[in-house]
This record gives C-alpha cells, sequence and structure tokens, in this order.
C-alpha cells in the first residue's frame, strides 16, 4: 500500500491499539497532522506545552501497559519534550516520542526551529533515531516501538524530517516478531538461580519481599499477594511498588526508604532474607548502602543484568521477568509459620504508628481521608514534594498501578498532564485525583484548558502552603532554618485563577470537618474541579533517614 | 588494574557517540579505544581498554550490553588474546645518528615510513609494552610527535563462538 | 597571591563571589535539593539578587531576556535533574540566537553520579549540541576557573550558552577563593587587515547597486551600520534578529527580508549588485531558495565567527571580524573617499515601496496588525518589546518600529513559544525603569503563563499585551495555503480557552480587553502609563494571514503580497 510516511506511523500506531496521541502542532510537523486529521480511530489531543504531552503520554502508557505517544515539532517542541523523557527514562515507563525535524537537506545548517534532539535525547532514552532516509522509517517505528515496550520498558524516540513525513512509503503491516540482534531481553530466570531462591526463602526465619516498580510494569500483584497471604511473608515497597498489595492490610508494611514507613525501614533492618522484586535500590530508598539490610541475605530479580549488583550485591541475582519468576517460585514454596517473625512485624507496627501533625488543616489527614473514602475506586497522580511523601505515607492504596508519580527524576509538575494522560487511558470510568502543591501545580496548570476541552475526571486536589515546603524542610534541618527563595512572596488566587477555564468547578477546605463533605460533592460529578485547601508551611515530613545514614537510623520516630 | 573489553557494535551513526557518552556518564575512564569494520560490513568492533576495579569493568560490560546498538561484549583480558598496537614516533634524527636509530628499529622491527632532513617518521606494531619499550628507546634522540593506535585484541582459537 | 587572607570558602560561597567578581547583580533560578547550599549562600548575600520563577523554563528565557536586553551576561540556576532539563528549551533558544548566558546547575553529590540517583541526570551530556560549553566541575579548587572561563566563552567571539554542572558535595567543600586575572582556553582570533578593508572599500564605490544586510550579530554596531549607510547611501535590510540595528524609522532602512519581509527588501535582495552582509548567518527564513538568493551579486560576508563563511551561502569576500571593529576600519579606510551616490538604484527602490508597501484592510474586527502600531503610537517608541513565535511575532517585524537593535528582543533561530513573558521579567530587571512589553498570542502565552506571577511577585511593570485569535495563527495560515484549509488542531474553541482576563486578575495582574477598534490607541496608552504590570487582551481578526509571503524554499522574489 503507498501512503505518506505519517500516514504510515499512524497506521502502525493504529495496529497497535492506539487510541489517543498527544502533541503540539507547528512547521515540521504539519504533515503529521494532515494526516492525524485524516484518520478517524486515533484521536489527538491538544496540550498547551509540549512538556505536558510527554507527560501525559507517559503516564497513559503506564496505565495501559504499553507505550503512549507525544508529538512535539522540530526545535522547541522538541526541547520541551525532554524533561518528560528523563522523566519516564528514570521510572522505566514506555514512551513513543515523535519529534519532527527540519527537511533533511537543512540539518546541521542551524536552519529556523532545528535542534539536534537525538544528541540531546542521548542520555535520557532508551534509543532514538533519525530517519533520514523515508525508506527505512516503517522498520524505524517497528523497531522504536518493540524496544520502548519489551524488556525493562523505557522511551525511545523518534526523530523524523518534514520531507521524511511526506514522502511516498511502501506499508505492509507487520505481525512477524521484532528481531534485533543487539537486543534480546531475558524474560524466563535461570532454574537454578530460582532454585537456589526457593531454597533460601524456605528456610527463613524473616524474611522480607520488597516490592519495586518492576511488578506493577509486569502485572505481577496477585502473585506478590500469593507468596504474601500464603506464605507468610511480610511485605514492603518502594516509592514505584506502591499499590501492588492492599497497604491497609495487616502483611504490607508501604514504602521503605528516606521518608518510608518506620516499621518498612526497620524491617528490612531486621530481616534475615530480603526478597527484593523489580526495584534498583535507588539512593532514596535505600539510605546508606552498607548499612542496608546488613543481617539479611538478598534474593534481586531484574529484567535488567545491569541492575544486578549495581548497587547492592545479591546473593541470588535472577535475571527476568518478575511474573514469571515469582510464578516459578511459587511453586517450590512451603508454608512455613513464622509466628515470631509476624509477632514482631505487628509489634512494629503498633509501636511506631504515624501521627498527625497538630498543625491546621493538616495535609495528612486530607490524604488520609481521601484514601478512606475512595481507595478502590479513584486513580491518584501526585506532583513532587511533601504531598508526594504524605500520599505515599497516608493514602494507604489498594489497587496495583493506580498511583501515577514521579520517583527517579522528582519532577515537578508532572501530576496534572498525568492525571490528564491517565483519564482519558482509563477512558473516563474512573475519576483522577491530581493530588499537588501549589510550587508544582504552576509548572504545568495550563493544562487545565486540555483537561476542560475534554471535560476529564480530573480532580486537582490543591495542598496550598505558599511555600516550596519539602526544600524548605531540607533548609531546616541543613541550613539551620536559613529560607532562601522557598517561600513565595505572592501566589495567584487558585481558585480564581482555576474558575478563569470554562467548566471548571473550584471548591475550597477550610476546616477539618468540611474534608469528607467537599471530596465527597467533588465527587459527585464526573467534571474537572479543582479542591483548594490551604494547609500550613510548617509540616515537616517524618520519618527522616539523615544523609549518609542507615534506613534504621531514620529521625522523628520513637526509637526502637 | 587495565581491562580488555572486545565489542562487536552495529555500523551506522551515532554508535560511537553513545558508547563514549555512556563512558563519561559513568564515570568511567576510557584508556584507550580503537574501532573499525569487522568481517560483516554491517557491524564494527571495538577493542576498549577500561582502569578500573573488576566490579567497574563488570558495569561498564552491563550498561555496554544495554546500549541497542551493542551486539557482544567480551571481557578478555583474562581469556587467550592476541593483541597489537601501532605507533609512529616522529624523532629527531640525521646523518650523525640515524645509524644508531636504525639499529634500534632492527631490534624492535620497526621501520621508517618517511624521512627528512633533521627527522624522521619510523613504526612498529607489538604489544603495549612493547610500545612502551620502544618509544622509551627512542626518547634520547628528541620525540617530537607521538601518535598511537590504541590496542586492538581478538580471542584466540575456537573460544570465540561459544 | 593573594588568598584573601588565607580564609577557605566552599563552593558555594565561591560560586557567588565569582558572579560578584563579574559584577552579576540578578540571577534568575528555582531551588531544590541539589542546590541548597548554593541558595544557602545566596540566603547570605547582600550583593546579588535573585528572582524565583514558577518553571526553570521562565529562569532560562528570563535570563536570556537580560541578556539580550542589556548586552550583559545573563545567569540562570537551577537544580539537578528536572531543575535542569527544564532549562533544555531556554538554552536551545540561546544557543540559536548566540546569546550570553551562563547556566549552573546542581548535580547530585559525586558518589551518587552514574547511579540513577535521585533527581540525578547527565545534563552536561544533553546540553552538548546546545551549548558554547558544557561542563561539570570535578573539584572545588576548579571551580574558580571555570566559571570565570564560563562568562569568558559565553560573552567573547560569538557568544552563546554555557551550562556548568556542580555536584552538591563540591558546594560544601572548601577552599581558598583566588578570582584568576584570565584563563586559558582555545582562543578565537579574528580581526582583518587595513588592506583588506581598502578591497572592501573599493568594491563598495564601484558597486551600482550596494545592498546592506545587517544580522543579529550588528547588534553592538548600530553606530556603524548608520555611517556606513549614510556615507555609501545605501539602503539597509534586517534579519528578523538584525531588526533596530539601523533604527527602523531611518529612511535607508527598507525592512526585514525573508519569508514575510517586505517587498523592496526581497527585491533589493534579488536584484542588488553587491551585498554586504554583517553578521548575518544566511537562515533558511531569511534566504528562501539559496541557489536564487542575490545572485546577481558579489557578496561581503562579515562575520565574527568563520563557521559561518560558505555555510549556506557563498561568499565572494570572508571578513572574519567583530563586526563593530570591522566597520569601524572599513570607515577609517573609506574616510577620505568621497563616494558616488546611485540614484537610480534608490529611485527604484523607491518604486518598490511604494508598489509593494505593508497594508493591510482596516474593517471589521480588529486586525493584528493595528495592535503593533497602537503599541508603536502608545509607547512613543520607548517600548522594549518582546515577542513569542508565530503571525504577531512577524507582525511585530514588519509594523513594530525598533529604534535600536536592543528594543526587539525574539526568539529568531529555535522559534520558541512562550518566549515573551520570561524573557520581558528579563529584560525589565536589566532595563529597570525603561518601558517593556511583552507581546503574545493565546498559544504561547499559555506555554509560560505561569510566569505572570513572577511579574506580580516582583512588581515589575511589564505591559503584557496579548493577541488572542483563538488559534494557532502561522499553522493554520499554513494549513490554509498548503493543505487545503484542512485546520488539524489549530483552532480553538471558547470553551477549550481560558478567560485571559480573569487569568491575568488571578495574579493580581491589572487587567483588560480591547474588543473595539474605536478605543485601541487610547486604552493601550492608558495601559502603557498606569504603574505596575498590565495585562492587555485584544481581541482580533482571526482570519488575518502575515503576508507578504515567500513560500517556503522558493525565492525571495516569489513573494505572494495576498
Amino acid at each position: 500500500m503507498k501512503m505518506t510516511g505519517a500516514e504510515a506511523l499512524l497506521k502502525i500506531l493504529e495496529g497497535y491499539g492506539i487510541k489517543h496521541i498527544f502533541g503540539y502542532p507547528g512547521g515540521a510537523v504539519l504533515p503529521l497532522y494532515d494526516a492525524i486529521l485524516k484518520n478517524p480511530k486515533i484521536q489527538h489531543v491538544l496540550v498547551r506545552n509540549e512538556q505536558a504531552g510527554a507527560h501525559a503520554a507517559a503516564a497513559y502508557g503506564k496505565y495501559k501497559g504499553v507505550a503512549g505517544v507525544c508529538i512535539g515539532t522540530s526545535g522547541p517542541g522538541a526541547t520541551n519534550l525532554v524533561t518528560g523523557i528523563a522523566n519516564a527514562y528514570m521510572d522505566s515507563i514506555p514512551l513513543l516520542a515523535i519529534s519532527g525535524q527540519v527537511d533533511s537537506s537543512f540539518i546541521g545548517k542551524d536552519a529556523f526551529q532545528e535542534a539536534d534532539i537525538t544528541g540531546i535525547t542521548m542520555p535520557i532514552v532508551k534509543q532514538n533515531y533519525l530517519v533520514k532516509d523515508p525508506k527505512k522509517l516503517i522498520n524505524v517505528i517497528y523497531e522504536a516501538w518493540h524496544i520502548a515496550n519489551t524488556g525493562r520498558k523505557g522511551p525511545v524516540l523518534i526523530d523524523i524530517p518534514r520531507n521524511v513525513f511526506e514522502a511516498t512509503v511502501d506499508f505492509e503491516p507487520r505481525n512477524e516478531e521484532i528481531k534485533i540482534k543487539g537486543y534480546k531481553p531475558t524474560y524466563e530466570g535461570h532454574q537454578s538461580q530460582i532454585k537456589k531462591a526457593i531454597k533460601l526463602i524456605n528456610s527463613s526465619i524473616k524474611p522480607l519481599l520488597l516490592v519495586g516498580g518492576g511488578v506493577n510494569f509486569s502485572k505481577a500483584e496477585k502473585e506478590v499477594g500469593q507468596i504474601v497471604d500464603k506464605f507468610n511473608i511480610p511485605m514492603a515497597t518502594t516509592l514505584m511498588g506502591i499499590g501492588t498489595y492492599d497497604e491497609t492490610k495487616d502483611m504490607a508494611l508501604g514504602m521503605i526508604g528516606m521518608h518510608g514507613m518506620p516499621y518498612a525501614n526497620y524491617a528490612v533492618h531486621h530481616c534475615d532474607l530480603l526478597i527484593a522484586v523489580g526495584t534498583r535500590f535507588g539512593d532514596r530508598a535505600t539510605g546508606l548502602l552498607s548499612k542496608f539490610a546488613k543481617t539479611a541475605k538478598i534474593i534481586h530479580i531484574d529484567i535488567d543484568p545491569a541492575e544486578i549488583g549495581k548497587n547492592v550485591n545479591a546473593d541470588v541475582p535472577i535475571v527476568g521477568d518478575a511474573k514469571k519468576i515469582l510464578n516459578d517460585i511459587l511453586e517450590g514454596l512451603e508454608v512455613v509459620e513464622r509466628v515470631e517473625w509476624l509477632d514482631k512485624i505487628k509489634e512494629l507496627k503498633s509501636r511506631n504508628k504515624m501521627t498527625l501533625h497538630k498543625t491546621a488543616l493538616n495535609p495528612q489527614l486530607i490524604i488520609k481521608k481521601l484514601g478512606e473514602i475512595a481507595r478502590d475506586d479513584i486513580l491518584v497522580s501526585t506532583d513532587v514534594g511533601q504531598h508526594q511523601m504524605f500520599t505515599a505515607q497516608y493514602f494507604k492504596f489498594s489497587q496495583a498501578n493506580s498511583l501515577y508519580t514521579s520517583g527517579g527524576l522528582g519532577t515537578m509538575g508532572f501530576g496534572l498532564p498525568a492525571a490528564e494522560g491517565v483519564a482519558l487511558a482509563a477512558g473516563g470510568k474512573k475519576q483522577v485525583f491530581c493530588i499537588t502543591g501549589d510550587g508544582s501545580f504552576q509548572m504545568n496548570m495550563a493544562e487545565m484548558a486540555t483537561i476542560v476541552e475534554h471535560n476529564l475526571p480530573v480532580k486537582i486536589l490543591l495542598l496550598n502552603n505558599s511555600s516550596l515546603c519539602l526544600v524548605k524542610q531540607l533548609q531546616h534541618f541543613q541550613c539551620d532554618r536559613r529560607y532562601s527563595e522557598v517561600s513565595f512572596t505572592g501566589n495567584p488566587d487558585f481558585s480564581a485563577l482555576a474558575a478563569s477555564y470554562p467548566n471548571m468547578t473550584t471548591y475550597k477546605i477550610e476546616n477539618e470537618e468540611d474534608i469528607e463533605k467537599v471530596l465527597r460533592e467533588s465527587m459527585s460529578h464526573n467534571g474537572p474541579s479543582l479542591i483548594e485547601c490551604i494547609t500550613s508551611d510548617e509540616n515537616i515530613v517524618y520519618p527522616i533517614v539523615p544523609a549518609k545514614k542507615g534506613l534504621e537510623e531514620m529521625i522523628g520516630v520513637e526509637k526502637w | 588494574m587495565k581491562y580488555t573489553l572486545s565489542v562487536l557494535v552495529e555500523n551506522r551513526p551515532g554508535v560511537l557517540t553513545r558508547i563514549a557518552g555512556l563512558f563519561a556518564r559513568r564515570g568511567y575512564n576510557i584508556d584507550s579505544l580503537t574501532v573499525g569494520r569487522s568481517e560483516d560490513e554491517h557491524y564494527s568492533r571495538m577493542t576498549i581498554v577500561v582502569d578500573g576495579d573488576q566490579d567497574i569493568v563488570e558495569q561498564v560490560a552491563k550498561q555496554l550490553h544495554k546500549l541497542i546498538d551493542v551486539i557482544k561484549v567480551n571481557d578478555i583480558t583474562d581469556i587467550p588474546h592476541v593483541e597489537r598496537e601501532l605507533v609512529f614516533v616522529h624523532v629527531k634524527g640525521d646523518s650523525n645518528n640515524r645509524g644508531e636509530i636504525m639499529d634500534l628499529l632492527e631490534i624492535f622491527r620497526g621501520r621508517v615510513v618517511d624521512l627528512s632532513k633533521n627527522s624522521m617518521i619510523v613504526e612498529t606494531t607489538g604489544d603495549c609494552g612493547k610500545i612502551d619499550a620502544f618509544i622509551a628507546a627512542l626518547a634520547p634522540y628528541g620525540i617530537k610527535e607521538v601518535v598511537r593506535t590504541g590496542k586492538m585484541g581478538l580471542i584466540r582459537g575456537e573460544r570465540r563462538k561459544n | 597571591m593573594n588568598n584573601e587572607n588565607n580564609i577557605k570558602y566552599n563552593g558555594a560561597d565561591i560560586i557567588l563571589k565569582c558572579l560578584e567578581e563579574e559584577n552579576v547583580d540578578v540571577i534568575f533560578g528555582y531551588p531544590g535539593g541539589s542546590v541548597l547550599p548554593l541558595y544557602d549562600a545566596l540566603y547570605k548575600n547582600n550583593n546579588i539578587r535573585h528572582i524565583l520563577t514558577r518553571h526553570e523554563q521562565g529562569a532560562g528565557h528570563a535570563a536570556d531576556g537580560y541578556a539580550r536586553a542589556t548586552g550583559r551576561t545573563g545567569v540562570a540556576f537551577a537544580t539537578s535533574g528536572p531543575g535542569a532539563t527544564n532549562l533544555v528549551t531556554a538554552i536551545a533558544t540561546a544557543q540559536m540566537d548566540s546569546i550570553p548566558v551562563v547556566f549552573i546547575t546542581g548535580q547530585v553529590a559525586r558518589r551518587y553520579l552514574g547511579k540513577q540517583s535521585f533527581q540525578e541526570s547527565n545534563i552536561v551530556d544533553i546540553v552538548k549540541p546546545i551549548t558554547k560549553y558544557s561542563y561539570q566541575i570535578k573539584n572545588v579548587e576548579e571551580l574558580a576557573i571555570e566559571i570565570k572561563k564560563a562568562f569568558r566563552i559565553a560573552n567573547t567571539g560569538r557568544k552563546g550558552p554555557v551550562l556548568i554542572d556542580v555536584p552538591k558535595d563540591i558546594t560544601v567543600d572548601k577552599t581558598y577563593f583566588e578570582y584568576p586575572i584570565e584563563v586559558n582556553f582555545k582562543p578565537e582570533r579574528w580581526g582583518e587587515n587595513e588592506h583588506t578593508y581598502s578591497m572592501v572599500a573599493k568594491m563598495l564605490s564601484d558597486s551600482k547597486k550596494p545592498l546592506i544586510f545587517v544580522g543579529g550579530g550588528a547588534r553592538d554596531a548600530s553606530d556603524e551600520v548608520k555611517k556606513l549607510a549614510e556615507k555609501l547611501k545605501a539602503p539597509v535590510i534586517y534579519s528578523l534578529m538584525g531588526k533596530g540595528v539601523l533604527s527602523d524609522k531611518h529612511p535607508l532602512n527598507i525592512g526585514m527580508i525573508g519569508m514575510h519581509g517586505t517587498g523592496a527588501a526581497n527585491y533589493a535582495v534579488h536584484e542588488c549588485d553587491l551585498m554586504f552582509a554583517i553578521g548575518a548567518r544566511f537562515d533558511d527564513r531569511a534566504t528562501g531558495d539559496e541557489l536564487n538568493f542575490a545572485k546577481n551579486a558579489k557578496i561581503i560576508h562579515l562575520d565574527i565567527d568563520k563557521k559561518e563563511f560558505n555555510k549556506i551561502i557563498r561568499g565572494d569576500i570572508h571578513l572574519h571580524d567583530d563586526s563593530a571593529i570591522g566597520l569601524f576600519k572599513l570607515l577609517k579606510v573609506m574616510e577620505s573617499e568621497v563616494f558616488s551616490h546611485q540614484t537610480a538604484w534608490l529611485r527604484q527602490i523607491e518604486a518598490w515601496q511604494e508598489n509593494h508597501p505593508l497594508i493591510y484592510d482596516k474593517s471589521g474586527k480588529i486586525k493584528p496588525q493595528e495592535v503593533i502600531e497602537a503599541i508603536n503610537t502608545a509607547s512613543e517608541g520607548r517600548a522594549f518589546l518582546t515577542t513569542d513565535v508565530g503571525q504577531h511575532q512577524m507582525w511585530a517585524a514588519q509594523y513594530y518600529e525598533a529604534s535600536s537593535g536592543r528594543h526587539f528582543m525574539t526568539s529568531g533561530g529555535l522559534g520558541t513559544m512562550g518566549f515573551g513573558l520570561p524573557s520581558a521579567v528579563g529584560a525589565q530587571m536589566g532595563l529597570e525603569d525603561e518601558l517593556v512589553v511583552s507581546i503574545s498570542g493565546d498559544g504561547g502565552i499559555q506555554m509560560n503563563s505561569q510566569e505572570m506571577m513572577t511579574v506580580r511577585a516582583n512588581n515589575l511593570p511589564i505591559k503584557i499585551v496579548l493577541l488572542n485569535n483563538s488559534s494557532l495563527g502561522m499553522v493554520r495560515q499554513w494549513q490554509k495555503l498548503f493543505f487545503e484549509e484542512r485546520y488539524s488542531h489549530t483552532l480553538f474553541k471558547e470553551d477549550d480557552q481560558p478567560n485571559f482576563v480573569m487569568l491575568a486578575q488571578a495574579y493580581g495582574i491589572k487587567a483588560r480587553r480591547i474588543s473595539d477598534r474605536a478605543n485601541l490607541v487610547e486604552e493601550m496608552t492608558e495601559a502603557f502609563n498606569e504603574p505596575g504590570p498590565q495585562f492587555i487582551e485584544v481581541v482580533v481578526d482571526n482570519e488575518e494571514n502575515v503576508f507578504p509571503m515567500v513560500p517556503a524554499g522558493a525565492s525571495n522574489d516569489r513573494m505572494i503580497f495576498e
């Protein structure tokens, strides 16, 4: 079939079941936008800044389990994608970024809106391509899709010059497996390693399962549930692993790390076996590496062989897909009672209850209430800052893949476009709460326009403390309370600002009695809304594992 | 300690940048890097010499392998392999001492590739130790310029096919 | 050696001391974990003002705007990871337009490098293609040297952005402070001799149809360009970046060339027998079909960057020199000579100007061109104008009467939407009490609208003019002309857009909407004369197109006028 390169791109995406793409038009992508207009199967979502498009597509892809697609024109359109791409790279989110490029005859001449985007993104993509030859376009698209969506997932960028979009190509849909010589991800775990792991687990008296984001990607939440429930193994998570097991249950310890739950951190310290699945042992999760799980043997399951031994040396490393390997392990597990260990876990949990701050209109309480009301129904996105940590601590997630947050890169401004992407991915069936702070919200709040345009069920829960409070908190401890450039001397009237967008409902929560009422009211209709809560800038996220300290050396909790 | 990696990569633009970028990004120091087309025109073979400890080299190898354009990574340090390096030395030398230099070349199996009135360019190949010794031996005559290719290596015998 | 009494300072203090040595008075930035020590040092510093933007991209563009407005090096801070990546578009923008900006980014501590640590990104590699120089500091001892180097590189030769990445632990490490007097880096050398300039003078005097073409590189050579043009009585044309180098009110200035240039300018390019290009890089938007560009002319190309010679257009004479110094030398050589004025050539130019003036129809809704003319009137030519990208940018280039190169600031090379508002923040900081006006379309303003808060919080008296045509007008125009009016994602429905007046008011900025032609000039004047920030939305005709237009890739004499 003869068609243009742009049409072929859309045909391939169509074949992969893509329903929405996020982008912003411009000169170099004109032929693509013309093809988009003529394509009835793919809906284009016009964002208000390409950065938002990349975040929205990433969240969309994370929900769907396959890459989301974002588009930017050449030059600034492409460079605006950079933060979104870096964010997806750090959190291993599948993403296909399409950038327009100037005509191939202009490349390298500093032409209007030319940027060397493949050079720029080289450190932050799984792979990228500049397609100068139209004959190679189709192959590249198939290859890019395959790479983004397999193995350890990640962002792939294809830079397509305008004339390549326009060129006539010969397109035949392809069904055969994509083969790339230098790329063969491992899915099946090594059987002898699995046997070793089983043996270790069965003989362990104090095992702890540590679940990372890889489990969410591999959709191994059932397997995790079985290991915990049937075999008496308590579990904790990293920030990215939240939701893989119902956090309201006794066996769930919640998040570990710098601002982890105290009992989760203590459990890591006390366990004799750490079964780490789909985690890269990021510095925020482990604290000082030499003190991390010091008394434990470690089983490390990960799809990326380069993660094995990168930060933590494992006694039994297993490379492969979490779901497959956990299933293999489950076959060999024996039920061990572990009464003492489970009692100890209970004791840890009861002695280290997280207490709410006494500040007016406590953000922790608002998030806790939201969890109580809605945890089984809604999806949540967050921005970066105190509210992100409070959400990880107090919401208590019960569904897999229900939290969308920027873990590795810590990108302020991720929350709102992510909520937009997730809401579209969920087909409007689920309400999405974007929990955000006043600093982060200002970074991409122009997306309210996109949200009202599509009347998405996005509820913006704005915890407004008129400051960059997580940085302020660091200054409190590290700079002797010298608060430098973290208190906003002025903030917009956020409710008025939201009200300037048509069909955006606004609410305010002014005191604790209102919390439940207002949250329920906002959920009673499906349209977008902003719920502003004026909170104190005196809150501090506890516990804190200070720099260069082990997890068990955290401050802000009762000493064990 | 120095480790030698033999790396088979796709022969396409940007691959070298990707590999160099990876080393820079992770703070690994490249001692030398040689690259050229392999037996198959679609692939190039690189020999990379890295300075570091065992853990670092293991990470280098893994990270290299993660690059889509990298097909195969072999740490050949402890595997029997052949290695060679080529050097050009631009050395001062006139009619007075040219004879001595020629004698040295004999010992190192080197040869003269260019000759002018007061200097000459000489070459030799060998392992890195020999090259170092060659340069040291020429030093007293006055070295103007040195260019070395860096080490290239290939596993001996059939082992490569496993 | 004077180590300031043998006191050791930490890296953060050293950075600020270096900035003081460079006479930096304002920094635009956003704090974060990796820059904590730097912000702590700022807290204790009374000499440097920090402007907290609401997004790092805003900080980057503001530093760029500061540099464009003042000619001094702008400075922006951001934290590691997303803070640094958020700067990328601003860096690329500065690179394409050769603007001197030093970006200082925080980085995770050295022991965390290369491990995908929290908020780690390899920004030095990311920005390699879009900076003059980028470098990660290795230890505190080299910090002062590298910062000195950064400023030297940014603001000498062909100017441009430099990024210095500083791991957090280095900002805590201590050493003695000594600011180097000079630093070593690969020196750029330029400068042509008198003999060459005599030859140029001869060519100029032999020419029957000379044409002077100024670009952004001539910005610091306004006086010399004026003298040269007047001496030769030669018409002057400009690229987008060269607007204002010769005042737009000067009779010899015949307008911009290129895709949306004036008829006279584009025809003159085609007809001239000698083109003297000064600090212009012959961008594709300026040259159109490069094979047909000035094809009847000999070309003298004066540029400080020798990479530009023969890159797109083959010059007959290459003058590798600073534009102001080069022209000064040329004028000196020409001092004693008398030039015969080419009256026939000037008459021809006048005829083109008469036959192809910039025109539009002043009926129906307010026309965007009228808004630019209203800005001319209301500001009495005083306004330092920043623009976004799109149709309004081209109308500003055509209709705005810039009295100097610094009076018109626009993202020319990268064409970055969202540049207008934050760059005005920087310009206003640099220009203090001068009148700064930013103009945007409704697409561009949404890209960085959060910076209205920076404007308000610092009570910067910027006049923000929004030309609202409810569309991405430039792209729409292309779709109209080249895609049979298939408007794909370029038209906004009313419900898709915020109420911009309410939006501005939510920031505490006084706002008004103008939709009646009768009030346009009066309201604009009133707003310009009020103190503090003002937001002026003008509802304009959304069917208006930018003309003349040279279709992409066509020769400049193939203009469409309507």
